[in-house]
């Protein structure tokens, strides 16, 4: 069985930008829709990058920022200036 | 020159690291006195890693902004009078599980985690704990806060600290952070950190919470999954947590790994107030217990032993027990509640035909067969005027004290009984995992607060019904009993006239 790695996000406006990040830069993410927040799940990893989000938010963000809008996630996590990661090592 | 700002590892290394020192004046051993009774080895604290990377004053800037959000929902939810465009009356009833059996835990983790960021030897590992603690108090205020609204209109919340402490069903949450927040803090940071937060609180926060959302009940979803947030982080801790102790020294893997096996079990047991919940008390289904569990705790749980084979951990014993069982506890669970609403601070009913069909759907290995077939005759029962209760005081689990209604792996026709003898007196339990859990500590559980043998006892306010539910301030007529004739069916009915007809319409 693929190792899954997963987060989950509000459905509001503020994790839209977020959100549509992690479509475009995540290849064959797959996505739960429920009430009130969203899953998304993707193979071995799954990544959310800095400039992506800037691009569509049109302002400054910092990964850190996905605290506001975070449900859960999983997966072992590398969050840095540039990205936050959630991935599998084996 | 001008000032480059900080990177945020960089940040964090500033704001975290260097701040503690090995003290002089008083031993170290004697300043943190228990941390090495558990036999747990450290090497090297400084290996410790919060991915996070939070510093105190992004965390106040960030728990300040999510208060104010949830607070504005909260003030529209109370302008617009919310309670009334819940799905149904019925609804309510989740709400005051959650403030009686939920929220008062949160207060325990608080504490033990205020207990853990105190006396683990690592500064990492404190700060991070401290923040924990305190978003833990966070997670009671604003559940109180919440729900002190629908306590204006409904029944069975007023009484929560109190009842907390005394109501027979409301000792299976208690106990459970008893024995967590009565270990040492290694164990306590394995059971709440890693057991409950990263392997079982989703299955409370994420599709339950979805579900508050269907039913209409925004100040609920806005609380849940704003302490969700926190959650994330807690998530973190608690898989830093266990891989930080199986990478310091060998010797913590078998103690990490029974303390692993005890508290999924453990979690398991108390969880299954939540998979009544989702497949009973929420009028409109997001979905089945046995779906939730199956996305949160075999994907997502397999996923994670898997990563951490390699430091040779093993799923928790008798997981494949507790998958077995989730096409049935949910409905063993609420078999229980509805003999005994006499005595509980929630109103239960029989499914209707529609929420029957679902079940039979959701569950059809088990529910035709075991289940439907008694809930069918009940609401017979109860159309002759015969309701059925049962006035016996139930045997309890020594160890998850929950009534002793749980049936054999594989065979769903026997309930299942296990006992134990230690010094003269036979305890019992409801499974082979509950069993272990005792025989591992006998010690520790025979000191266990046991509701009835409480009652027969004599200890909790006389030996009938009347006197018991005066002992736990249950207003008799109100708080318990069927949702059908009671005042919050009265209530919902003046709100919405025509709400039976709807519902028998669908
Ligand atoms: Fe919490
Ligand atoms: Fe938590
Ligand atoms: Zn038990």
């Amino acid at each position: 069985m693929a190792q899954v790695a997963s987060i989950t996000l509000l459905q509001n406006d503020d994790a839209r930008p977020i959100i549509e990040a992690i479509l475009a830069d995540n290849p064959g993410v797959r996505v739960l829709n429920m009430h009130g927040a969203v899953k998304l799940d993707c193979d071995h990893s799954i990544t959310i990058r800095r400039a992506s989000v800037e691009e569509r938010l049109g302002r400054a963000w910092e990964p850190q920022e996905i605290q506001l809008v975070l449900v859960s996630m999983a997966g072992n996590l590398d969050e840095d200036d540039d990205h936050f990661t959630l991935s599998w090592r084996h | 020159m001008t000032v480059k700002k900080l990177g945020l590892r960089q940040r964090y290394e500033h704001m975290t690291r260097g701040l503690d020192w090995e003290t002089t004046y008083q031993k170290m051993d004697d300043v943190f006195p228990y941390d090495s009774f558990e036999g747990i080895k450290i090497k090297d604290w400084s290996a410790w890693e919060d991915p996070f990377r939070l510093t105190m004053d992004t965390y106040w800037k960030f728990q300040a902004e999510k208060e104010r959000k949830l607070y504005a929902v909260l003030d529209a939810f109370a302008q617009n009078n919310g309670q009334t465009n819940l799905s149904d009356g019925r609804y309510v009833n989740v709400v005051k599980l959650f403030l009686t059996g939920i929220s008062p835990e949160e207060y325990q983790a608080h504490r033990g985690f205020a207990f853990t960021g105190r006396h683990l030897r690592g500064a990492g590992a404190r700060v991070a704990a401290q923040m924990q603690s305190l978003d833990e108090l966070r997670h009671l205020q604003t559940q109180v806060h919440t729900i002190s609204h629908y306590n204006k209109f409904f029944d069975g919340i007023s009484e929560f600290p109190h009842m907390h402490d005394r109501v027979w069903y409301l000792s299976v949450p208690k106990s459970f952070f008893d024995d967590a927040r009565s270990a040492g803090p290694f164990e306590f940071m394995i059971a709440i950190g890693f057991a409950f937060e990263y392997l079982l609180t989703n299955l409370l926060f994420v599709p339950f919470m979805s579900g508050a959302a269907y039913n209409g009940d925004m100040s609920t979803v806005t609380f849940g999954f704003s302490a969700q947030s926190d959650e994330s982080r807690h998530m973190t801790l608690g898989i830093e947590v266990i891989k930080f102790l199986l990478e310091q020294h060998p010797d913590n893997l078998p103690i990490v790994q029974k303390w692993v096996d005890k508290w999924f079990w453990r979690g398991h047991r108390l969880l299954g107030l939540v998979a009544m919940m989702m497949d009973y008390m929420l009028p409109k289904k997001v979905m089945s217990w046995k779906e939730a569990w199956d996305i949160y705790f075999v994907e997502a749980g397999g996923s994670l032993f898997q990563d951490l084979e390699r430091y040779g951990l093993k799923m928790p014993k008798y997981a494949d027990i507790a998958t077995e069982e989730a096409e049935h506890i949910s409905h063993q669970n609420w078999a229980v509640f509805y003999q005994y609403t006499h005595a509980a601070a929630f109103h239960t009913w029989m499914p209707d035909k529609e929420h029957l069909d679902w079940l039979s759907a959701k569950y059809p290995n088990t529910f035709d067969k075991y289940y439907r077939p008694r809930w069918e005759l009940w609401a017979e029962m109860e159309k002759e005027g015969k309701r059925f209760y049962n006035m016996a005081l139930p045997q309890l689990c020594q160890t998850c004290q929950i009534p002793m209604a749980y049936t054999e792996p594989g065979n769903p026709a026997a309930i299942c009984f296990r006992a134990t003898q230690f010094q003269g007196e036979t305890y019992h339990f409801c499974s082979d995992g509950c069993k272990d859990i005792f025989d591992g500590e006998p010690e520790k559980y025979v000191q266990a607060w046991m509701p009835v043998q409480q009652i027969f006892q004599g200890n909790c306010g006389g030996a009938t019904v009347p006197d018991v539910l005066a002992w736990y301030n249950m207003n008799a007529g109100a708080d318990n009993m069927d949702y059908t004739g009671s005042p919050d069916e009265k209530i919902w009915k003046e709100w919405h006239p025509d709400a039976d007809v709807a519902r028998k319409a669908v």
